[in-house]
């Protein structure tokens, strides 16, 4: 069997290839397409291996029992993950055909040439396809994971200009999203919620549920959970108001108010020593931490800050369902169809075979946002109203006070360097909240849900224990591949804080990153080395000296000589130092209010064989653009009776007035195994810009955001 | 209830409904143009804008009756899939759209913008963008799809 996570779970090529329809290719996928555009990057593999044109080729959105279990789209491993599984299915397919359409033609194989989509006896007028060969057991084999792909010298679809799939629908407002759905029986819901967490419903007045209802409006009540349905959407938007107003709700307790960053480091928490490889170990005890005191080192202590981070999707979460009595079929545009369908099984005690979930897309997640929920809440009224197709939208307060964020985050290095300009020790101890609260397939998938902590039979709120697997959650990438003495990497799960949180795009990886990456800099500078050289002197790997190499290369080339004090910085990592190399450099300046205004980004990555380069390129630079808005302008502002931040005005994000000129580079790698590239620009980005800004105006800014707040304060303390 | 009369991509259309309906929820649910999105329902972030009379109007608070007798258009009305118009076609070479869910309100934007100076400022295009938010990051690939439209530069 398949050590393989996918292939292992679905290992023939039927599970993945589907030819049943004629002149017409469907991949079968357990991955979805959140806007990173793997369904483009599956066709081409496709494309580029059976010699079929891309746009015969079209790609499933996943279901549940139809479409592989592929756990999360996640952890930017769907080409590990779903690029791997189908490009070894249609080699293992090719052979086959060819094998098929040789006999048929009376060839030898190697006189098989394809082109699209026909099997052709060279030199002959002779040829079938693929359809034509087509019978019912002959995919009905296992991948066979040492077929002999294509030779990378014989690429010719693979990075070609293309228009992505579904690109020409979503320019012309074709597209469907889950929020586009339309059914007959359909009604549209709201959900009404408290005014923040700890809150229980006292009282519903009787006459506002009573008067909707003679104007056929639903309302949905279930514990302290309250929905209102109507076949109008505008009906409900106005529904869900008049019962929010008719709705008393009783607090147990209010939001903590301290200081987030006290709270994390003096709350309750596991402490776990990190290990070489990045496991936490549970019995290893953590030294102390001992300062190199002499005067052959230079040492720094520095404490690093991030806050609380939404996903802030453009749009707000939504979900379908419909139970006829038996069945729950459930839309969602989540990132795991399958765990999903746990949760929902689970919360409404229904066999799995009862329920199905399927994707349609949605606005961007950028890992655990709201979507889940959506979906959930979905169910919830569907349950209560059969035989009609809920479709649940949360509205952009819903979205931004109860979507799990991205935890806060201290991140607390000491570091020294010797006179020899080598790192002579490292510390640093890291302390967040949780980064997973997604539902997962038996471990009370349900509790993870938010509305199952105010359903009649409530939930508790899940305690999630400490990601143990290398580079999980906290721990992400606080390793690096720098050499170094054995560095000391403490890790602080940390409990009762006062924010939901989970999987928010990089986890961990972007404080870790941010942190370290800046704290080389502050040496390199104390040593007096350039940043850069300082780098590729502590590096072995060559494929990381690549990329900084190259950077260095790429910024040499482009010094902005038309903006006066800019100051440029880099940073650098390999994603969970397992997926894409990226070095990223930005110039920027610092204006008189104190603002940063961003000029260039510099971007370079190896992310292994490369096949759609266009959609890579959009990944890292729309993954530098999200981090830098992350950097320079967002906060979750919440007080003792909720979330703060519930517009875009009290959480604003990066506008098209701050964004730098592009300079992307890929290395080629053709043939070498793929590696992630969806989040490898986040953490590199957040150091390039802390360090950018202390080259540009002598100040280090250790907590985000920089804003002009942060930057007045570093100068005064300076 | 009742009957409004709206012209939308060029059609006369009469609806019957709640008079205060925000546009946008006319458009998506009564007339099928789903293109424009709801995002906010606060004005603020620009993934419900139509033109109306040529001018790039959010659609998610204003209700529908105030639109009787002008010209509304929405993403639809530019092209399809399989004739798109010309900022739709380089945007779509450009693949600038990621999840998409706020692409057709920046292409409705851009499409006012050109028809009334084919070529903009880079003031006046930062103003028009600033109108929108983009959660994905494609920022600098509109940017540099507006730019090859500007010059009229073929890629």
């Amino acid at each position: 069997m398949s050590n393989h996570p996918s292939l292992s779970n679905s290992p023939k090529v039927a599970d993945w290839l589907d030819f049943s329809s004629e002149n017409q290719l469907v991949l079968h996928t357990g991955k979805v397409d959140i806007g990173q555009r793997i369904t483009t990057a599956l066709a081409l593999i496709a494309a580029e291996e059976l010699g079929i044109s891309f746009q015969q080729i079209n790609v499933r959105k996943t279901k549940t029992d139809i479409d592989p279990n592929e756990g999360y789209t996640a952890g930017s491993f769907s080409m590990q993950h779903s690029g791997y599984a189908i490009k070894k299915a249609t080699a293992t397919a090719r052979h086959i055909f060819t094998a098929k359409a040789a006999q048929r033609l009376n060839v030898p194989e190697d006189q098989i040439e394809i082109s699209d989509g026909q099997l052709r006896a060279s030199g002959t007028n002779q040829s079938v396809t693929y359809w034509e060969l087509l019978d019912k057991t002959i995919l009905d084999v296992d991948v066979d994971e040492e077929v002999k792909t294509k030779n990378p010298e014989d690429y010719s679809v693979q990075n070609q200009p293309h228009i992505a799939k579904g690109m020409a629908e979503i320019m012309t407002g074709k597209y469907q999203f889950l929020h586009d759905l339309k059914f007959s029986d359909m009604l549209h819901a709201r959900v009404v919620r408290p005014p923040h967490y700890h809150c229980v419903l006292e009282s519903l007045d009787n006459d506002v549920v009573l008067r909707l209802s003679q104007e056929n409006i639903h309302v949905v009540q279930d514990g302290s959970f309250i929905a209102v349905a109507a076949q109008q959407e505008y009906q409900a938007v106005k529904a869900a108001r008049r019962v929010s107003l008719a709705a008393k709700w009783k607090s147990e307790k209010q939001l903590s108010e301290a200081d987030i960053y006290s709270l994390l480091t003096s709350n309750n928490k596991d402490r776990l020593f990190v290990e070489k490889g990045c496991i936490p170990s549970t019995t290893k005890q953590i030294p102390e931490l001992e300062m190199l005191e002499d005067e052959s080192h230079i040492t720094i202590s520095a404490t690093y800050k991030k806050p609380y981070h939404m996903h802030a999707s453009i749009g707000p979460s939504a979900g379908c369902a419909n139970f006829n009595g038996k069945t729950l079929r459930v839309w969602t545009h989540n990132q795991g169809v399958y765990p999903l369908r746990a949760a929902v099984s689970e919360a409404f005690d229904m066999d799995v075979d009862k329920v199905s979930v399927e994707f349609v897309p949605g606005a961007g997640v950028y890992g655990h946002n709201g979507a889940d929920d959506a979906a959930f809440d979905a169910a919830i009224i569907a349950r209560h109203l059969p035989n009609h197709s809920i479709l649940l939208k949360w509205t952009r307060d819903d979205e931004h006070s109860w979507e799990p964020y991205g935890s806060a985050m201290q991140c607390e290095i000491q570091a020294s360097v010797d006179k020899k300009g080598k790192i002579s020790s490292w510390s640093h101890e890291t302390y967040a909240d949780t980064f997973l609260t997604r539902p997962i397939i038996g471990k009370e998938p349900a509790s993870r849900m938010v509305s199952s902590h105010y359903l009649e039979k409530s939930l508790p709120w899940p305690v999630v224990g400490p990601m143990m697997v290398a580079n999980g959650g906290i721990h992400r990438n606080m390793e690096m591949l720098y050499e170094m003495p054995e560095p000391r990497l403490v890790k602080n799960r940390v409990y009762d804080l006062p924010l939901r949180t989970s999987a928010l795009r990089t986890l961990g990886a972007f404080g870790n990153v941010f942190a370290n990456e800046s704290m080389i800099d502050e040496l390199a500078e104390k040593a007096d080395i350039d940043p850069i050289e300082f780098r590729l002197s502590h590096l072995k790997d060559e494929r990381a000296i690549k990329v900084i190499s190259e950077l260095q290369q790429l910024m040499a080339e482009s010094q902005n000589a038309d903006v006066d004090e800019t100051g440029y910085g880099m940073g650098f990592a390999r994603y969970k130092n397992s997926a894409a190399y990226c070095a990223i450099g930005v110039c920027l300046s610092v204006n008189e209010a104190a603002e940063v205004k961003l000029h260039d980004a510099f971007i370079v990555c190896d992310a292994g064989e490369v096949v759609d380069a266009e959609g890579v390129r959009a990944q890292l630079e729309g993954g530098f653009i999200q981090a830098a808005s992350w950097c320079l302008y967002e906060q979750v502002l919440y007080e003792r009776d909720g979330i703060v931040s519930r517009d875009w005005d009290t959480y604003p994000i990066i506008t098209f007035d701050n964004i730098p000129r592009m300079h992307t580079r890929l290395i080629e790698n053709q043939g070498m195994p793929y590696l992630g590239a969806g989040e490898a620009a986040a953490g590199p980005t957040a150091a390039a810009i802390s360090n950018a800004i202390s080259q540009a105006t002598g100040l280090r800014v250790r907590q985000m955001p920089f804003n002009s707040d942060a930057i007045m304060a570093a100068a005064l303390e300076d | 209830m009742a009957e409004i009369k709206l012209t939308v991509n060029g059609k006369n259309v009469q609806v019957d409904t709640d008079p205060d309906t925000p546009l946008i929820y006319i458009l998506r649910n009564d007339l099928n143009y789903t293109g424009a999105k709801l995002g906010c329902a606060l004005e603020q972030c620009g993934a419900c804008m139509v033109l109306v009379d040529g001018e790039p109007t959010n659609s998610c608070v204003r209700a529908a009756a105030e639109f009787e007798g002008m010209q509304i258009e929405t993403v639809e009305g530019f092209g399809t899939p399989d004739k798109m118009s010309e900022v739709q076609q380089v945007f779509a070479e450009e693949n600038v759209a990621q999840c998409g869910y706020c692409t057709a309100g920046i292409v409705t934007s851009v499409t006012a913008m050109f028809r009334k100076n084919p070529n903009p400022s880079d003031e006046y295009i930062t103003e028009t963008l600033n109108r929108h938010l983009c959660r994905c990051g494609s920022h600098s690939r509109i940017i540099d799809a507006v730019n090859r439209l500007r010059t009229g530069a073929k890629k």
